[in-house]
């Protein structure tokens, strides 16, 4: 059943006749696997955060009428206030990645900078808050299912931004020594898209826990 | 390495199944007492699926889908061997439960809640399976991001998705699916932990938490799990039917969508293993409907891989056999689930031996006679040296009676009442017969596996050399030398058909004219 191995051989010259039409596309219209790998981890992430929002939604009824309430103890101005930091980074991050495509490092520290002090701000009203809850309320993540529910949903989301944090503090102190080149705009361009990715999912936690779970 | 470790955890958890079917082979016996007993069926089942069943598949995917594409190899190498090992050390988190007090969990695999609660469970065999399962569901999708990442950027010139060879298209899907599918596990793992370690209430309907959760979340994970299992054995059929068939893949459009079509339905069937927990009505109705449902795309499948045969030239070397045997047994199976999906029909049997009987109906006659075909047909590639024709047709002979005799009577205690996870039985209960034709089919199976191991170690040595294409195959890793370079091709291929060897073996008649 054995072929010449010299048709193999030939292989790459015997497709190659006529082939010139369909050979690669264009470079532009290529995702990287850089680019698709990011997606599909990103795809996983959802489908854990929707396990967590699923979860968080199943309890809603036990977790309003519980003791300390949500009503109770949720203060609504810090969490804005780390919303909307968390909301403007999205926005500082783009601007960042738009930076470095232009090639513009000045603004692309500046734009990063940011963006990492609104991510640390959205976390330190984060630590704030809990310290409230803990101390204040009393309420942590083993008093009631109200406690379960918010410290793991919450706080996958915090861990989230803080693994994010690093990431983006890394890149920042690359840029500033000028390890970066060209090259490493893919990689920009997937840290922004992981920290939308984060920004999203805390617009629905923040609905989902202060609006509608009040 | 992943192949090599998945064999070794398929004789760890092999030995469980003998030791389990040994206890059973008569009423009243004491070979295991009966935690024991619980713990070894419950590291049988989480062994069997996660560190034998998905790591043999991934792993040989991780060899072969490269390959295939005419890529030099996977995307993210690193991602992969750091895949490997957080599944090996999976792996080794969870059977380091038998080494702390309490031993391992007597959970069974899907350990319900509120059963893996400290209350139930105090010892720390829970903890260790947990963790495993999750380090080793983080490895799992590290593989899934691999693949997706792998076949959808790292295709040869002229490869478009409608040329993809079909084992790389069920991979796509597969991967997709381990995307969606595993991190609600990992979710569901980390509040069983966070209940047990930290004093979360999640699963404890004591405090108002919910049992009844952990089994929605653990079955959307778990039912997908099943295809995620069976989806790449689809795919080594689908190579190696064509092949030894010495035809074109009948339909390959129809077992495409097929693909998508299993993978879509799979993920919103789940609660068919709940029908006994009490659902309502039309709950139990949609889910018996949408379960059904998933017969229709696999019954274009298999009248696909029959049409692919009729009229051909068949070859029965061994993988073809493996392949055969796949499709007399898996069809068997299909059709218990089919009675399975249906809910009246599925609360009088369910948790009896019947439901043993055919998941592993399923699980050995389609997703183990699937990897048995794929790696019989794809050793010749990895090793240059062809495997023993002599052992394999002895291990598939053994393995196809020990098969049936092992599980088919299950389906007839079953029915006869016998509960599944007793430890044992009364003497006036009619079970005692078919229990014992089960443990002689296991006894029977067990050399085959061994004889599939000897083959192995055999041929490595003795093995007659394979050349570069011993099967007259038509996808591109039959272009490269056996075994491969590390660089795989030197050369990119480029390819116009959806077998390019076809094409160049027959310059005349090319496939492209006519696709």
């Amino acid at each position: 059943m054995n072929i010449p191995k010299s048709s193999l051989e030939n292989f790459a010259t015997a497709q190659a006749d006529g082939s010139a039409t369909l050979s690669t596309p264009p470079a532009a219209c290529r995702l990287l696997p850089t680019h698709v790998g990011m997606g599909a981890f990103l795809l996983s992430e959802v489908a854990f955060f929707s396990t967590l929002i699923t979860t968080y939604i199943v309890f809603l009824r036990q977790t309003k009428g519980s003791n300390p309430s949500p009503a109770t103890v949720f203060h609504l101005p810090l969490v804005l206030t780390a919303t909307g930091c968390l909301v403007a980074s999205s926005a500082t991050v783009h601007f960042a990645a738009r930076a470095f495509r232009n090639g513009n490092r000045a603004g692309f520290l500046g734009w990063w900078g940011l963006t990492i002090v609104l991510g640390a701000t959205f976390i330190a009203c984060t630590a704030k808050e809990w310290s409230d809850l803990i101390g204040r309320w009393g309420l942590t993540i083993s008093r009631n299912l109200f406690g379960s529910t918010y410290f793991t949903l919450v706080g996958f989301h915090a861990t989230h931004v803080t693994v994010g944090l690093m990431i983006l503090s890394i890149f920042w102190v690359l840029a500033l020594r000028k390890r970066l080149d060209n090259s490493s705009h893919v990689g920009v361009e997937i840290v922004s898209w992981y920290w939308h990715f984060v920004d999203s999912v805390w617009i629905v936690v923040f609905s989902l826990v202060y609006l509608i779970g009040r | 390495m992943y192949v090599l470790m998945a064999i070794f955890f398929l004789v760890v958890a092999g030995c469980e199944a003998l030791a389990i079917r040994w206890q059973l082979i008569k009423p009243g016996n004491d070979f295991l007492n009966p935690d024991t007993f619980n713990k070894f069926f419950t590291m049988h089942g989480t062994t069997m699926v996660f560190f034998m069943g998905m790591p043999i598949l991934i792993g040989i995917a991780n060899y072969v889908v490269p390959l295939q594409l005419g890529a030099h190899d996977m995307a993210f190498p690193r991602v992969n061997a750091f895949g490997f090992w957080t599944t090996l050390f999976g792996g080794c988190l969870a059977y380091f439960s038998f080494f702390v007090p309490g031993g391992p969990p007597a959970v069974g695999w899907f350990a319900y809640a509120p059963l893996t609660e400290t209350t139930f469970s105090p010892k720390s065999g829970v903890d260790f399976w947990a963790l495993g399962l999750l380090v080793s569901g983080v490895g799992t999708i590290a593989a899934g991001v691999n693949f997706v990442a792998t076949i959808l950027t790292m295709r040869c010139p002229g490869m478009t998705l409608t040329k993809l060879p079909f084992f790389c298209w069920t991979m796509l899907w597969t991967s997709l699916q381990i995307l969606v599918a595993i991190p609600p596990l990992t979710a569901a793992l980390i509040m069983v932990e966070f209940d047990r370690v930290l004093g979360a209430q999640f699963f404890n309907p004591q405090n108002g938490g919910s049992a009844y959760l952990w089994q929605h979340l653990f079955w959307f994970f778990g039912h997908p799990e099943v295809y995620i299992l069976i989806l790449p054995a689809f795919g080594m059929i689908t190579e190696v039917v064509p092949v030894f068939s010495r035809k074109v893949l009948f339909g390959y459009e129809f077992m495409a969508a097929a693909t998508m079509g299993i993978v879509f339905i799979s993920m919103g069937v789940w609660a068919h293993h709940m029908f006994a927990a009490g659902m309502s009505r039309t709950l139990d109705m949609y889910f018996a409907a949408a379960s059904l449902l998933v017969s229709i795309p696999t019954g274009i499948k298999f009248f696909n891989w029959l049409a692919t045969m009729y009229g051909g030239r068949l070859w029965m070397a061994s993988p073809m056999l493996f392949a055969v045997g796949f499709l007399a047994m898996f069809v068997l199976g299909g059709l218990t689930g089919i009675m399975l999906a249906s809910a009246p029909f599925d609360l009088q049997v369910s948790d009896s031996y019947f439901v043993v009987g055919h998941f592993h109906w399923v699980l050995i006659g389609g997703t183990v006679f699937g990897v048995f075909a794929g790696i019989h047909y794809w050793f010749p590639k990895v090793t240059g040296r062809m495997l023993s024709e002599r052992l394999a047709k002895w291990q598939f002979w053994l393995l196809l009676i020990g098969f049936i005799l092992t599980f088919g009577p299950m389906h007839v205690s079953g029915l006869l009442g016998m509960p599944r996870r007793i430890f044992t039985y009364q003497a006036d209960r009619p079970w005692q017969l078919w229990n014992q034709l089960s443990s002689l089919g296991a006894m029977i199976q067990a050399p085959s596996y061994l004889l599939f191991v000897i083959n192995i170690g055999w041929s490595l040595r003795y093995g007659r050399p394979a050349g570069d294409d011993p099967w007259d195959a038509w996808t591109l890793e039959w272009a490269t030398t056996s075994p491969p370079p590390s660089y795989n091709f030197s050369e990119t291929p480029t390819v116009r058909s959806r077998r390019p060897l076809w094409d160049v073996k027959h310059p005349d008649d090319p496939d492209w004219k006519y696709e």
